[in-house]
């Protein structure tokens, strides 16, 4: 008696052979493979927000409570910079736009150069925000690390920051001491955007030899596809955190 | 041939992708920290036993009641029938082959593993005692014990449930059978999706408050730290936004199983189908809008109080109406009572007891009264015990005969579950009376007036615990001696149970098509009528 469902089930396993081989044995079809992952990746992505909430949430607080002092902590940071990456990022995101563009029209050499440009744009990023950090433990911004406030107390003691915003006030104790608030979510946050970007430049890698090798370019979209939804999330919290971090109340 | 006799070996278990290995790799792992967590709360009835603090010193005691409570809610409670009833049936209650992510699942069971080790690995080096709550600058500047370690832990396991919530959510919306539309789903599969969102949009927030209390403690600055001008209230309002949706994480599954058997052993359609339905999403929408009623004593305005208070009592509505619907779903059914139906009234009386007294608790002025008393030991272990436990023994009973092909024993199982019963009511009831006489939680020693009380209930806890060990010997005995089960020993009507029992790999021999509404008793007995006219 048990053995009748095993047979039929080997009948039925025969008309498994004209699906394409990335097709997962318990989906129906390709389309519902590619809608099933790709809706799970946007889950991925909605469980992140919530992950990131949790920072944007503690930062808009103490930024509301320690304004003079966030506001003069952001001077410290380098606009420039920032600003490059920014554009880093952005042309990031476009060339791995054209990357999922040229895995739908099956073009290896396409994919393969789009995916490489992605992943050393990537690491750029990474190399100007190493840049960035060098710049703040020269100066002792790093919180719970020989912190230093003389800049926020004095702020004459800190020329190159003090010539760019002449009216910043000396801040007194108390509020100088908030300072080391805003570097720890400053370090907290871009940190953890920058930790998602290892995971993604790791991930590029590997994605990077699978094209190589055609597996991307038989109609088998779904990691470009969805390796590019997180990469544009990755992109898009920088794009909050830039204006949030760099430029609001500059002036 | 089936799933358990398709492949052999230890290895064919640990890289299986099959939904329903790895939820017996679940089972087996949740039940043996669910018996570390109950060997802790042993030991936390017999110090109480006595008003002094004699069996362990008071830094013991903390410990011990730590590790209770992170065992028993990251390991057990979270993902007791998701992980093990949910992986196992939710596929096959909507005719589907697998999980829409079956290494995404075995990822998750391997992130709980690791969570476990981490948690065994802070007992062995000398536990932790915060307690679960992680009360920052507590944990953050104040002890020495293992808080990062749990924190780790935490955050690993948190993945764990993640994946599998993320996993739920996408096989339910992807992977539903033709004819399968939303309102023919079982209702344990909306219980479960309700869940499954709570985990999604709860879980990462958690995770980012360990980081952030990780790095407090390893910079000695941060958000919480009220010295550098931090504030630990926003670490209360971060942690319980996670931690109150949480408790709805454990208890919606529950009430998926119970809608499952009471309507299986009444023979009768779920009174107010829909209704059960949308109380399942009402309770996950709602469960994250009362999270400050854990925060009314820690110094919130009147205002907030107000307003969460109005909330916690509007949650207990559609919990209120899944009491009533399945109430309404015994009247004029035909009763019978197996095992997983006196689990199953057992669920409904005493969910109903710590439900309630959840509202007691949700009005602020009774909060400031009772908070931090066993009151409200006593509410959360009636949820939690007495309406969880009891659920998922009523699901595990219920589809035990599915999963394995046999038959638990019934006389002893329906014994079990009276033990069970008679054990709780003993350990817990006398708490609320302890709660209200003013007797605090959370130390070793107490004024000698309450003894007699907490010898009650240390009498009771020894009899939960026979009544939990007692499935655990016969339950393995009926794997080899059990009677052989059939394909649906209950006549129940879900997909699950049209299949043979253990199943298949895949489930179903040809994907089924689903062409009736859900608990159809009038279909079950036709289909029968069918097949032996087709045999005939």
């Amino acid at each position: 008696m048990s053995d009748s469902p095993a047979v039929m089930h080997a009948e039925t396993a025969d008309s498994h052979h004209e699906h394409p081989a990335y097709q997962r044995h318990h989906f129906e079809s390709v389309a519902q493979q590619f809608d099933a992952t790709n809706f799970a990746m946007w889950l991925f992505l909605l469980t992140e927000v919530m992950f990131f909430g949790g920072l944007f949430t503690a930062y808009l607080i103490m930024r509301n409570w320690y304004y003079p002092a966030f506001v003069e902590a952001s001077h410290q940071l380098n606009i420039g910079w920032g600003t490059a990456n920014t554009g880093v990022l952005i042309l990031s995101s476009f060339t791995m736009a054209m990357g999922v563009y040229n895995a739908h029209m099956r073009r290896k050499s396409g994919l393969v150069l789009c995916l490489i440009l992605t992943f050393i744009l990537g690491l750029g990023f990474l190399g100007i925000k190493s840049i960035e950090y060098t710049e703040k433990y020269e100066k002792h911004h790093i919180p719970g690390f020989h912190y230093s406030m003389s800049s926020f107390l004095n702020p004459a003691s800190d020329p190159e920051v003090h010539n760019s915003y002449p009216d910043d006030k000396p801040l007194g104790l108390d509020m100088a001491r908030h300072t080391e608030l805003y570097f720890f979510l400053y370090f907290a946050m871009t940190g953890m955007h920058a930790l998602h970007m290892i995971i993604g430049i790791a991930i590029l890698g590997y994605l990077i030899v699978r094209a190589q090798a055609g597996d991307f370019t038989t109609g088998h979209i779904t990691y470009i596809e969805n390796f590019g939804l997180y990469w544009h999330f990755v992109d898009i919290i920088w794009i909050f955190l830039f204006p949030l971090l760099y430029l609001i109340s500059r002036h | 041939m089936n799933f358990l006799s398709r492949e052999n070996g230890l290895l064919s278990w640990l890289l299986t992708g099959d939904h329903k290995r790895i939820a017996i790799l679940y089972l087996i792992s949740i039940t043996f920290f669910f018996f570390i967590g109950g060997a802790l709360a042993g030991l936390i009835r017999l110090e109480l036993l006595t008003p002094q603090s004699d069996l362990m010193a008071s830094d013991t005691y903390n410990k011990v009641f730590t590790m209770h409570g992170i065992v028993m809610i990251f390991l057990f409670l979270v993902p007791s029938v998701p992980a093990t009833l949910g992986n196992f049936f939710i596929p096959m209650m909507i005719g589907a082959k697998d999980l829409a992510l079956p290494k995404i699942n075995l990822l998750s069971w391997y992130l709980y593993v690791v969570g476990g080790i981490l948690v065994i690995y802070t007992m062995v080096a000398g536990g932790v005692d915060t307690g679960w709550t992680f009360t920052t600058p507590l944990s953050t500047h104040y002890v020495n014990t293992n808080v990062m370690s749990t924190g780790m832990a935490i955050f690993i396991a948190g993945f764990s449930s993640i994946f599998t919530g993320l996993n739920f959510i996408v096989t339910i919306h992807k992977m539903r059978c033709p004819g399968m539309t939303w309102f023919r789903l079982p209702l344990f599969v909306w219980a479960n999706y309700a869940a499954s969102i709570l985990m999604v949009l709860g879980t990462p927030v958690l995770a980012i408050t360990i980081v952030l209390v990780a790095l407090e403690r390893k910079v000695g600055i941060g958000v919480f730290d009220p010295t550098k001008g931090g504030d630990p209230l926003l670490f209360q309002h971060l942690f319980w936004f996670y931690s109150h949706p949480a408790v709805y994480i454990m208890i919606l599954p529950g009430m998926g199983v119970i809608s499952e058997t009471i309507s299986t052993f009444s023979r009768k359609r779920v009174f107010g189908y829909t209704a059960v339905a949308f109380s399942s999403v009402a309770i996950a929408v709602f469960g994250f809008f009362v999270w400050a009623h854990h925060m009314f004593i820690m110094g919130i305005s009147n205002y907030s109080m107000l307003v969460f208070s109005l909330l916690t009592m509007l949650v207990a509505v559609p919990s209120a109406i899944k009491i009533f619907n399945w109430t309404f779903t015994l009247y004029k059914g035909s009763i019978t009572f197996e095992t997983p139906m006196l689990y199953s009234f057992g669920f409904m009386g005493l969910f109903t007891i710590g439900g309630l007294t959840g509202v007691f608790l949700g009005t602020s002025g009774t909060d400031i009264h009772l908070t931090e008393t066993y009151f409200i030991v006593a509410h959360f272990h009636f949820v939690m015990v007495g309406g969880m436990l009891m659920a998922f023994l009523a699901g595990i009973h219920f589809w035990w005969p599915k999963m394995t092909g046999r038959m638990y024993p019934e006389k002893i199982s329906q014994l079990a579950a009276v033990v069970t019963f008679i054990g709780f009511n003993l350990t817990f009831f006398p708490q609320f009376i302890l709660g209200t006489l003013g007797m605090p939680r959370r130390y070793a020693a107490y004024p000698p007036e309450f003894q007699i009380l907490n010898v009650f209930s240390t009498a009771g806890a020894t009899i939960l615990g026979v009544g939990y060990l007692l499935p655990v010997i016969y339950l393995v005995w009926s794997l080899k001696y059990g009677e052989i089960a059939g394909n649906n020993p209950w006549q129940a009507t879900g997909l699950e149970w049209q299949t043979q029992s253990p199943p298949l790999t895949e489930n179903f021999v040809i994907t089924p098509i689903m062409d009736h509404e859900a608990y159809d008793y009038d279909w079950l007995e036709n289909q029968g009528v069918k097949e032996v006219a087709s045999v005939g």
